[in-house]
């Protein structure tokens, strides 16, 4: 089965049980992909394909040969991050990192489908092209990633703060009161 | 806990030595508890980039040559005994290199248990695999290890298996009867009774006597229990995720039969542990079966696997009595209550722990028993006790504001002790009115409508709460660190502590920076390995001071050291180490600021790369000769659907004094974290326990509702900053002081709201219509 | 999970041929709900035939009504302006239901497909008529909360968990199908079953049957329609009751058309028929929301953990209803 990760051709012999996750894991040591529940139940394992996110962990691998998948490792390394990457740092968008990488996966699919205008549980009109992701709209769109940290907070501030149209070191930090 | 008994044992022993003719008390305040060059800012976490680039490596990540896969079967029942097991089908399945159950595990020794044993970090002392009995519901009976994750779970699944059950006691209320009183709750007694506090309720102006109760919850850190582990002859390695690498050392070593030399634990990266994350039947199992097959073995819990093989907090039964005179104080004070514990653990869940030193009264009943269940151990939680403590006191306190017809804030402030109520011991550094003052101000008070029902927008009722929150202060004893200084000018500073999620990483890097006087950037804090030296557990907020402690005992040595060291030739000579602080690099003369030297000239004219240096902390004295808390306000508010009792929180403030902040923006976290998971206690979260069979009902996600981004509003947080002068730096710790008082203050709020007063958590919609 | 051979297909007929062609054979879409029993091994097919290459075109027809391939994602019906404009409560429903990620992924003819299931369902150390008939039912006397107030029987509580179908249900719709003796229709009220004593059959569709397509046929009234999930918390929850509503005020102030469903209440998606017959005619008004709320609850039994359901249901839909008259939500 031939794979396209992070705009690499992977091949690789695979049982067709093998999840896209588990393939991620334990046969392309790409573990920036998390495994938190393995139910589709916590977004842990939130992935790009085609630009779409998923739960990598209720995808059978052999469904998704062939087309492009990026996971958080594809997003941006330590040393060149993505600029939703530098948000969560600077907005304290984690504490464990573990919920982190789908968080941010599920960040980036979460603006390309507000780009296309796809509306949310708290959208009041669904007649509307254009999609304003007001605090309510992030936090329902983002409701598919459990963070049990409490990083909640910082997320959505990380997100906002990506979204500006100043880059995303620009946005003031929200101070906290003393 | 025996840790903290083992913390008042080792003071009673050692204060009086080291102290001779000296309480405690007079010992002086850490001479950092007002530096702000570097603690108290707000740097970024250093392990940041790691985590969001998703190269953080943890337990379940790390690449092994050889490595295999394992899978756990779960009992189905809560007692009795394994009458069949045909391990038949799953021997032969493809890629199966061993099925391991009672018949086949090696012989292994019970572990020692947590808060009982010195060694102890086992949630359960039971022995793991060693026979046919089943004692609870979801025991792990057998294992599987394969060349891949796929066959390992298809052949678990394969393995029949009979049991005959037996009666258990799963009923909690057909226990309850049954209850009785622990020996001790960690280490204080299990009963405190001043004056005759039944009568003084029965007989004061104003009285609320309720029964409050808590269901079990869990943990659900995002990342499941796993272990990668490898033997090498007879010496062990295990990759984990766990808040105690030492102490799961020597667990590991006792279970095996080995030397502690011979076990290494690596935990560099923990997915969340909020007290869940300590030695359970998986390192056990895992490292057995590693024997056995001789290869490195992997094994990562299933989600049902976290809910089934590790315990969570247990449900509780509350009473609070209070009993108030005409001006508003409080006559009589009771809060008892019963409790499910095991009869193989040690975690009393010590709910009656935050009415021993809140409120002044004339008397106190403070009691609390336990009945023995047949259940997977329960273990320690966010704040076990003072989280589900603080629901029933807090709001029974809010019923006694409505009773008398005064203000919450204002009973609580005419409440206020000026030493602790039960214990006579002053307070350390309390500032709860502060708090309050604080709180209040911040989120308009003030403005609050106090009658029920008052507030409507549509369809949407409208209501603002308010509680206390409170978690002790702990410092842990037997921690030691080392400095390892470099004539680069850079410091290595050492100890096994563990990095969940609460910044350590970041934080101990700066607090180590500013007691050696060096930029943050200069500073590495290596931790999660018990190569290093000893690190106490990461439990009861107590970290941060003890490792604080650590550093600034090897400081110590490393000045001395210095000192003698720079010898005559440098502008420190003859000054002793009383005489010098760390600054700009180096040593100076504290009573002038040019007689300084830095540690890369020092180093290099004795011709040394490195100087290190290693201490233990002393015995956390301070907790015996004060009572130390941190203390908070919750203020909540919130809305209720008055058609269909959803309860959606929309404003929060926390206001909190836990001594010196060392880090804003990763303290600021830390607590929005306790309020979020209270949120989750208060509204959503309850393991569903089934008593016919002790089964675990709800063990996913997607049926345990922890909250979800779209129940979390924007949470203010504010803190006093005062330094406690009797803390390293003046801290406390802060992990979990943010879930306590959330259950109330989101009780109180629905109350004001609608009217209804909920007592028995969580508050779902349906005890609102 | 069980071993398994996988194969794709590229059209429906090739699929029903693939699957006639293997024993215990399933239809993939998605996998959001059969991947996750697979591993639970609650389902155990030998083969897998993934369908997600079928159509999953989004037509308007001539009538005005709409045809949605089966292959069709939730994300991309929900955004579809046809379905928004002519439909909201379909866009609603399918919005309320699971998580972005897993609406990406699901397809319609997966979520129509999807079990009805329970935590005891989940759990092979319980007892449970629907994973083992004859095996008897853990969920009566245990944990309800989540379970049937309609429609259940002594075998099965269980719910069907779909929101997507609530409003399918509303709607009228119609599900297409190809066999191997070739295509049919079903009206997606017949589409699943009630429990009765074979909780274990849940659809009106034969094993070699494959949903094509779902076919909503031209109805005014929903272009004011929304659909109502109350839940245990305020999203990625299954709905403890929810309801789909389309709404038609006549001039003189009384129910023109209305369509009524419910959902979390019963082992199929449950469509209102009596309080859609007790409005027809009547005031617009609370009242008359409230009157056909009890005649549709008339017959609901309620549990020890779901009792509370029935009032929630019954005051779920009168809010549902008013909201529509003063034009709140599309």
């Amino acid at each position: 089965m031939r794979f396209i990760i992070n705009g690499q051709s992977v091949e690789r012999a695979l049982d067709a049980r093998t999840s896209l996750l588990d393939l991620l894991r334990d046969h392309l040591h790409l573990t920036g992909t998390k495994k938190g529940c393995n139910q589709g139940a916590c977004g842990a394992c939130t992935v790009l394909v085609e630009g779409e996110r998923i739960n990598a962990c209720l995808a059978l691998a052999v469904q998704y040969q062939e087309r492009p998948i990026t996971t958080i490792e594809g997003l941006g390394e330590e040393v060149a991050l993505h600029p939703l990457q530098r948000a969560f740092i600077e907005h304290d968008g984690f504490q464990c990192g573990y919920c982190t990488p789908g968080q941010i996966c599920s960040a980036v699919g979460m603006m390309a489908e507000a780009g296309r205008g796809v509306p949310s549980a708290v959208t009041a009109d669904l007649d509307g092209d254009s999609v304003d992701l007001t605090h309510d709209e992030l936090r329902e769109r983002m409701s598919g990633n459990l963070c049990r940290c409490g990083a909640h907070n910082g997320i959505i501030e990380a997100i906002q703060a990506a979204m500006a149209p100043a880059p995303a070191q620009a946005a003031p930090v929200k101070e906290d009161a003393r | 806990m025996s840790l903290i008994r083992d913390a008042i044992d080792a003071v009673r022993r050692l204060v009086p030595e080291a102290l001779p003719g000296a309480l405690p008390s007079e010992a002086p305040p850490d001479p950092l508890i007002d530096a702000r060059r570097v603690i108290g800012t707000p740097l970024s976490r250093v392990d940041g980039p790691l985590k969001v680039a998703g190269k953080a490596r943890f337990a379940a990540e790390v690449p092994l040559d050889g490595l295999v896969y394992a899978a756990l079967r779960y009992s189905a029942v809560a007692r009795g005994r394994i009458a069949v097991l045909d391990t038949a089908a799953a021997e032969a399945a493809p890629g199966v290199l061993l099925v391991m159950t009672h018949r086949n595990a090696p012989r292994l020794s019970p572990p020692p248990l947590m808060m009982a044993d010195p060694r102890g970090a086992a949630a359960s002392s039971l022995p793991v695999m060693q026979d046919a009995t089943i004692r609870w519901n979801g025991e792990p009976v057998a294992l599987v290890v394969a060349a891949t994750q796929e066959q390992a779970e298809h052949a678990a699944s394969l393995i029949r298996i009979d049991y005959e059950a037996e009666a258990a006691a799963l009923s909690f209320d057909a226990a309850k009867p049954h209850a009785a009183p622990p020996g001790d709750i960690l280490g204080e007694p299990t009963t405190i009774k001043v004056g005759d506090a039944e009568a003084a309720v029965a007989g004061a102006a104003f009285r609320v006597d309720r029964i409050y109760r808590t269901p079990r919850h869990n943990h659900c850190a995002i990342e499941p229990h796993a272990v990668t582990v490898a033997w090498e002859g007879d010496s062990l390695t295990i990759h984990d995720a766990t808040q105690m690498v030492h102490l799961t050392r020597s667990t590991m070593a006792a279970v095996f039969g080995i030397a502690e030399e011979q076990v290494r634990v690596l935990s560099p990266f923990v997915g969340g542990g909020f007290g869940n994350k300590a030695v359970w039947n998986h390192h056990v199992l895992a490292a057995a079966a590693a024997r056995m097959v001789n290869r490195p073995v992997r094994l990562a819990l299933s989600r049902e696997g976290v809910f089934r093989a590790t315990g969570g907090r247990t449900l509780t039964e509350q009473r609070v009595a209070l009993g108030a005179k005409a001006d508003g104080t409080l006559a009589g004070l009771i809060h008892s209550g019963v409790t499910g514990i095991t009869s193989h653990n040690q975690c009393p869940e010590q709910f009656s722990f935050p009415a021993r030193h809140l409120y002044a009264a004339d008397s106190f009943l403070i009691t609390q028993s336990a009945v023995e269940l047949d259940m997977v151990a329960n273990t320690f939680m966010r704040a076990p006790g003072e989280s589900i403590g603080t629901f029933a006191l807090e709001s029974a306190i809010d019923e006694l504001a409505e009773t008398m017809g005064l203000d919450p804030v204002e009973l609580r402030r005419r409440l206020e002790p000026e030493r602790d109520p039960t214990s006579g011991l002053a307070f350390s550094s309390r500032h709860l009115v502060e708090a309050y003052r604080r709180g209040a101000e911040r989120f308009g008070w003030d403005r609050r409508n106090p009658t029920p029902r008052a507030r409507r927008d549509g369809d949407w009722l409208i209501g603002q709460g308010v509680a206390t929150a409170t978690y002790p202060y702990y410092r842990m004893p037997g921690g030691e660190a080392r400095i390892r200084l470099r004539a680069d000018g850079h410091a290595v500073v050492q100890m096994a502590a563990h990095e969940m999620g609460m910044g350590t990483a970041t934080v101990q890097a700066q607090q180590a920076a500013e007691r050696l006087g060096l930029p943050v950037e200069r500073v590495t804090f290596e931790y999660g390995d018990s190569a290093l030296p000893r690190g106490t557990l990461a439990g009861g907020s107590s970290q941060s001071a003890s490792i604080a402690a650590a550093v600034a005992a090897a400081q110590a040595v490393l000045v001395e050291q210095l000192l003698r060291l720079a010898g005559n030739d440098s502008p420190l000579a003859g000054l002793k180490p009383a005489e010098v602080e760390a600054r700009d690099g180096g040593l100076c003369y504290r009573d002038d600021p040019r007689r300084c030297e830095s540690y890369a000239s020092i180093l290099r004219r004795a011709g040394q790369d490195e100087l290190v240096a290693e201490a233990a902390a002393p015995p956390p004295a301070e907790t015996q000769a004060y009572s130390m808390h941190s203390y908070g306000a919750q203020f909540c508010e919130l809305r209720v659907n008055a058609v269909t009792g959803e309860t959606r929180v929309t404003r929060w403030v926390g206001s909190f004094n836990t001594g010196r902040i060392l880090n804003p923006k990763t303290a600021a976290s830390q607590f929005r974290g306790g309020i979020i998971m209270g949120l989750g206690l208060a509204l959503t979260e309850e393991t569903l326990f089934d008593e016919r069979t002790g089964r675990i009902m709800n063990p996913s996600l997607a049926d345990y509702h922890v909250p979800v981004h779209l129940d979390v509003p924007e949470i203010d947080v504010i803190w006093n900053d005062i330094p406690d002068p009797h803390s390293p730096l003046g801290l406390h710790g802060i992990g979990e002081i943010g879930i306590t008082g959330v259950g109330a203050a989101v009780a109180n709020a629905v109350h004001n709201a609608t009217g209804i007063r909920v007592r028995e958590l969580p508050i779902t919609l349906d005890k609102l219509l | 999970m069980n071993p398994f051979d996988y194969a794709r297909a590229a059209d429906p007929a090739e699929a029903v041929r693939l699957a006639g062609a293997r024993p215990n054979t399933k239809f993939l879409g998605g996998g959001t709900n059969l991947v996750d029993l697979m591993r639970e091994t609650i389902e155990t097919p030998d083969s897998l035939v993934d369908v997600t290459g079928l159509s999953r075109r989004i037509e308007v027809l001539a009538d005005g009504g709409i045809l949605i391939g089966a292959a069709a994602r939730n994300t991309a019906v929900a955004a579809d302006p046809a379905v928004r404009k002519r439909f909201p409560m379909l866009a609603r429903a399918i919005l309320a239901g699971a998580s972005a990620q897993i609406r990406n992924m699901a397809t319609v003819g997966g979520n129509i497909m999807q079990r009805t299931r329970c935590c005891y369902f989940y759990d092979d150390a319980a007892r449970c008529n629907k994973r083992v008939p004859g095996a008897g039912c853990d969920a009566v006397g245990g944990f309800n909360r989540m379970h049937a107030i309609l429609g259940a029987s002594p075998a099965c509580v269980a719910t069907h968990p779909s929101d997507l179908c609530v409003a399918l249900a509303a709607l009228d719709a119609v599900v297409h199908v190809e066999g191997p003796t070739g295509g049919r229709t079903l009206r997606f009220i017949d589409f699943h079953r009630l429990p009765g004593d074979r909780p274990d059959i849940e659809t009106a569709l034969a094993a070699d049957e494959l949903i094509t397509a779902v076919e909503l046929p031209p109805l005014s009234a929903a272009a004011r329609s929304t659909y109502r999930k109350v839940r245990d918390r305020s999203s990625y929850a299954f709905a403890l009751v929810s309801v789909a509503a389309a709404l038609d005020v006549a001039a003189d102030g009384t129910v023109g058309t209305v369509r009524l469903a419910l959902g979390g209440v019963a082992h199929k998606p449950w469509r209102a028929a009596k309080a859609e017959a007790a409005l027809h005619g009547a005031p617009a008004t609370e009242a008359s929301f409230r009157a056909a709320a009890e005649a549709e609850l008339m017959d609901a039994v309620g549990l020890p953990g779901n009792a509370f359901k029935i009032e929630l249901a019954k005051r779920t839909i009168v809010a549902t209803l008013a909201g529509l008259v003063r034009g709140e939500r599309s």
